[in-house]
């Protein structure tokens, strides 16, 4: 049977928006308050399965065309790499550094800390490891 | 005063909980249960919010935000699956 999902798909393109800039919120907030990559990563991942609940695979495909293995196997080797960083400077594995002036093109000076780009590796395992659950469950072919 | 009228709050939230959770056990049909799950969601955010409140904290702002997503995706998947019988769909055009 042929349904019209016009709510639901109107309604999705305004929240997904909302969800996506909440979880990039709660990923950078990380530090200091409630957060981090884990939550970050799993609504991220909610935006994107309300993506495929009100689409379908295909359409979400379209839009995101990135195989969600690689983006969790990218994840992996930027937490790894944050970590032999270290090694390269003489330090123990995993000893993080941060730089107090950092200039970056747009934001000018900044402050960074590598923890923040382990949790990057974090947040891109958490996609990409949900997404690829989700998604072969939801291929009924 | 402020603190007993939280706690009242508090208290009349948790009947109406106790009234949901009567209709997801007993409730005829699955789109009944749907329904007071969601309501279940919602309350659970008046209650994290008056906790908050409570605790004089806003660690939980996050939470409150957090739990009404959930609660939005999870009724909406259940109402796809009850309509479609699927819940993620490969090709919506043609299948």
């Amino acid at each position: 049977m042929k349904t019209n999902d016009l709510i639901l798909q109107t309604i999705t393109k305004v929240i997904v928006f909302l969800i996506l800039l909440f979880s990039v919120d709660i990923f950078f907030a990380g530090h200091y308050t409630p957060g981090g990559g884990f939550v970050g990563g799993l609504m991220t991942s909610a935006a994107l399965v309300l993506l495929l609940i009100a689409y379908d695979i295909k359409t979400v495909a379209n839009l995101f065309p990135v195989n969600y293995i690689y983006v969790a196997a990218t994840g992996l080797l930027i937490a790894l790499v944050t970590g032999i960083s270290s090694i390269l400077r003489h330090k123990p594995f995993l000893t993080h550094a941060f730089n107090k002036h950092v200039h970056l093109p747009l934001f000018g000076e900044t402050s960074l800390h590598t923890a923040a780009l382990f949790d990057l590796g974090v947040y891109l395992v958490v996609v990409g490891v949900t997404m690829t659950i989700i998604q072969s469950i939801g291929e009924d072919k | 005063m402020f603190s007993f009228v939280l706690h009242a709050s508090l208290v009349l939230i948790a009947l109406s909980m106790i009234g949901f959770i009567y209709r997801v056990i007993k409730g005829p049909s699955t789109p009944d249960r749907v329904v007071a799950l969601d309501a279940i969601g919602i309350n659970l955010v008046a209650i994290t919010s008056i906790l908050s409140i409570l605790l004089k904290t806003t660690a939980f702002l996050e939470v409150i935000l957090l739990i009404g997503i959930l609660a939005f995706i999870g009724t909406v998947a259940f109402s796809k699956y009850l309509e479609k019988g699927v819940v993620v769909e490969h090709d919506r055009n043609n299948h």
